[in-house]
């Protein structure tokens, strides 16, 4: 079976030379692995974007009153922020990168479904970036409304740049839909032969059910973006309480969308974690189907609770507490997927390589966000720490602690398969560490400073907050520290020797079956797939000596 | 979930050697999850015409007397008709009935046109008595009245987009038809413009009762 | 391939009188809820709008767009967008019917 699919003839994905040449080798490229090296880059360079953002945020919080910047400027830096991490890195994320790039391979696919759609996402994704950026340098200013655009502020009162945004926002919407599409189509029509659903990894169950959440969540805010539009620029009543409108209803629609979109970050991430855990513990998934299942569950509970952000909007008692009680049914899929992921590790042969201490690290961090997120979703206690330092504490938790510290275990985890190259592990480890404690130090304050009455948003405070906000932004130093190490040392990896053999940790998924990198067409000859994905038993037995290639 | 005949199906599909493979069923879901996102975008505004007629249920039915229903209920034919020949252009070129194609083709353009046409005389009688956004008349009105129109304008507005995005749609299906581009053998992206255009349809059909027919 | 596939779609080609008949049925339907809607019926005026319009969209879905002879993974997918809208509806309504 090896030996079929190791051809050295085989052209690799970055050395063919397509029609074009140099860069629009690339960027007209419609090869899925490309196009997910394309998301990469762009998506590393808005990260870096928001995250110096976020330091010059921490950086004002250093002293009371104006350290650096004034408050409105500081409103544009928490929206800005926001609307880079959570639109053009958070959210198409996982998906966009690993999902374009390793979907197809994992399911024993050439490419996906429609290949053309797929590079047009990657376009409309930069498009949307351009437009969602593009306030900053016009007059007026940037946006200050928070990346939630709440009404009336964002219809009526502020005199900054709203529209090209929000037009952004939709552009990006669009792109993350034909993403989804393109997905779940793919899945359903282009799996090798004998995979069946069953039989796929992990991975793709969750890019299929987050896919799906793209695809039926996404227009909700699309529409309601269009009508806040409409409403800035040409007096529609739709939201606006001076046209009769009921600003609330602003806040359901966009909840709507953005609450699943919160496991259209979170559920991807699950996925890549249930790949690591089984790879480095040498032992097949505990409780395949419940994982599978406890993904769509999620995805479909996901739809059921956006209430929870707006129980101080003023909504009705009766859906309050509905919400609520949705809320807490949420961890019970989440809580299913953490304890078999742990009974997987138990009493496997533990290798600690880099993308399993990411894991790690996500289990902590994401225990505590998840923990801090029921304190959100219980009425009573939720009122008291509503649009506090708490929340965004909770959800840098949930997205950064989860979400991204996932998509760097990925990114350790895929490197070699995706660039045929290895990185120092002796440094990327001790980027995670340093990252581990900056993190903490960076958040965990927040979670005090919130419970003490600290208002997020606020580019002041009073002098009771002075020591955890100085710990806190020590903490971000910290952060960013280990951020540059392991950067750095990617990049490094990146210019480096091709020296990454086919199988560096021994996975069993399709994708490190194929050559590192993967040849243009993935497969010479589309595998037949006759067992599970985790089948460490089935590959002892029949002595596939997948140790070699180390 | 997946049955012995679908795997064979994927069988053959990824089984060639082709880069680019030819899959009309993968086109058709495609086209469906597609659909899906429109429903779910007029669903929002469903949505917000729930919530404010429950609120100003009397604004509702005062501010729908000023619409036109006779254009209305023209306009609901025209659309209904308009179906009607785009599913006869399909069952056309899948008889490899070329000509009849064409002709249907243009029949469901030109009813098209017409719907817009109305639709024009409609909106501009309401300009004429100064029923519109951000018009001074209309900021007079009670809120009710102000948000009744806004939907009005935002509703039956990105439905007539979506008419005029369909119209270009069929035009370039109408050329891929002459050129043989689509044929008995090959007509998916017909299949899929009908598709796109029975929905417009579907939300006509409840865009008309919600705003013509409150009396 | 293509041959395999056409065959398939063959096997249920929907004959021209089918669409006309049920285009038949849309019309008379459109006018029954123009001529229903000058009738008083109180609360059921919306009621039975709402009833017509979907007896109209199921005509539109089941023979136009032949959901109704399309395989079941068709129809899978439809239901689960159907779903969305509902839970969307209902969860929306316990705030609006409440307040």
């Amino acid at each position: 079976m090896n030996s079929q699919v190791l051809d050295v003839n085989s052209v690799d994905y970055l050395e063919y030379k397509g029609k074009h040449k140099g860069i629009l080798a690339w960027i007209l490229s419609t090869d899925h692995k490309r196009i997910g090296i394309l998301y990469l880059v762009s998506l590393t360079t808005f990260f870096v974007v928001g995250v110096l953002l976020g330091f010059l945020m921490r950086f004002e919080m250093l002293s009371q009153g104006k350290t650096i910047v004034d408050a409105q400027t500081y409103n544009a830096l928490f929206t800005l922020h926001g609307i880079i991490m959570i639109f053009l890195v958070i959210i198409p994320g996982i998906p966009a990168v690993f999902g374009n790039f390793f979907l197809p391979i994992q399911i024993g696919a050439k490419d996906v479904a429609f290949p053309r759609l797929n590079l047009l996402s990657w376009w409309l994704y930069l498009i949307g970036a351009i437009f969602a950026l593009s306030s900053l340098f016009l007059s007026g200013g940037p946006i200050d409304t928070g990346w939630t655009f709440y009404i009336p502020y964002s219809s009526r009162y502020t005199s900054t740049n709203v529209i090209l945004p929000l037009l952004g926002a939709f552009i990006l919407g669009f792109s993350s839909i034909l993403t989804g599409l393109n997905f779940v189509t793919t899945v359903h029509r282009l799996r090798a032969p004998g995979m069946t659903f069953f039989k796929m990894p992990l991975f793709v169950w969750a890019i299929y059910s987050t896919a799906w959440i793209q695809v039926v969540a996404t227009p909700v805010v699309g529409i309601t973006i269009i009508l806040v539009m409409l409403e800035r620029l040409f007096y529609v009543g739709i939201f606006d309480p001076t046209l009769g409108g009921d600003p609330i209803l602003f806040q359901h629609l966009f909840w709507i969308y953005s609450h699943p979109a919160v496991y259209i970050m979170i559920l991807p991430a699950m996925g890549v974690v249930s790949e690591i855990i089984p790879t480095f513990a040498r032992r097949t998934i505990f409780g395949y189907k419940a994982i599978a299942f406890s993904s769509l569950s999620i995805a479909i509970i996901g739809y059921l609770v956006w209430g929870h952000h707006m129980f101080t909007s003023g909504m009705s008692d009766t859906s309050r507490w509905i919400f609520s009680f949705l809320t807490f049914i949420v961890a019970i899929p989440s809580g299913v997927k953490v304890f078999n992921w742990v009974a997987t590790l138990y009493k496997g042969s533990i290798d600690l390589g880099t993308p399993l201490i990411y894991v790690l690290a996500f289990i902590f961090l994401f225990s505590i966000g998840g923990l801090t997120g029921l304190v959100l979703g219980s009425i009573a206690t939720d009122i008291h720490v509503h649009d506090t330092y708490f929340v965004p504490g909770h959800f840098h938790y949930v997205m950064f602690g989860g979400t991204i510290f996932i998509f760097f275990a990925a990114i350790h985890y895929w490197f070699p398969k995706m660039f045929g190259k290895m990185y120092n592990e002796k440094w990327a480890k001790i980027a995670v560490g340093i990252m581990f404690v900056g993190f903490n130090m960076l958040y965990f304050p927040m979670f005090i400073l919130g419970y003490m009455g600290m208002p997020r948003r606020y580019y002041d405070y009073l002098p009771e907050y002075a020591g955890l906000h100085i710990l806190s932004t020590i903490g971000s130093w910290v952060l960013i520290a280990g951020l540059t190490i392991m950067i750095i040392n990617l990049i490094k990896a990146v210019r480096g020797p091709k020296n990454a053999p086919m199988n560096p940790w021994g996975g069993l998924t399709l994708e490190w079956q194929v050559p590192s990198p993967p040849p243009l067409e993935n497969f010479r000859e589309i595998p037949e797939i006759k067992h599970g994905p985790y089948d460490y038993h089935y590959y002892e037995e029949e002595k596939v000596e997948y140790e070699h290639s180390k | 979930m997946s049955t012995a005949s679908e795997l064979q199906n994927t069988e053959h599909l990824t089984g060639g050697h082709a880069h680019i493979h030819r899959d009309d069923v993968g086109a058709k879901l495609g086209m469906w999850l597609f659909l899906f996102t429109e429903v779910l975008l007029f669903g929002g505004m469903f949505l917000l015409y729930m919530a404010y007629r429950l609120e100003y249920t009397f604004e509702f039915q005062i501010s729908a007397k000023e619409l036109d229903m006779a254009l209305g209920t023209v306009n609901t034919l025209i659309l209904l008709t308009s179906s009607l020949t785009m599913a006869l252009s399909i069952a056309a070129i899948q008889r490899n009935k070329k000509t009849l194609s064409l002709i249907f083709i243009i029949a469901t353009i030109s009813l098209a046109l017409a719907f817009l046409v109305n639709k024009y005389f409609e909106w501009s009688a309401k300009f004429h008595h100064g029923i519109y956004p951000g018009a001074t008349e209309l900021a007079e009105k009670s809120n009710g009245e102000i948000i009744f129109f806004g939907l009005y304008y935002a509703m039956t507005g990105l439905h007539g987009l979506h008419v005029l995005i369909g119209i270009v749609v069929l035009l370039f299906m109408l050329v891929f038809v002459a050129r043989n581009k689509i044929t008995a053998d090959n007509y998916m992206k017909l299949e899929n413009s009908g598709l796109y255009w029975h929905l417009v349809d579907l939300i006509w059909i409840f865009l008309f009762p919600l705003f013509y027919l409150l009396h | 391939m293509a041959t395999d596939k056409n065959e398939h779609e063959k096997s249920h080609l929907i004959g021209y009188g089918t669409y006309v008949l049920s285009w038949l049925a849309l019309l008379s339907l459109a006018i029954l809820t123009v001529a229903v809607a000058g009738l008083d019926l109180g609360n059921f005026t919306l009621f039975t709008a709402l009833l017509i319009a979907a007896i109209k969209s199921a005509l539109v879905i089941m023979i136009f767009m032949h959901i109704k002879y399309d395989e079941p993974i068709f129809k899978v997918f439809l239901a689960i967008a159907l779903l969305v809208l509902v839970i969307v509806f209902v969860l929306m309504g316990f705030d609006v019917f409440y307040r």
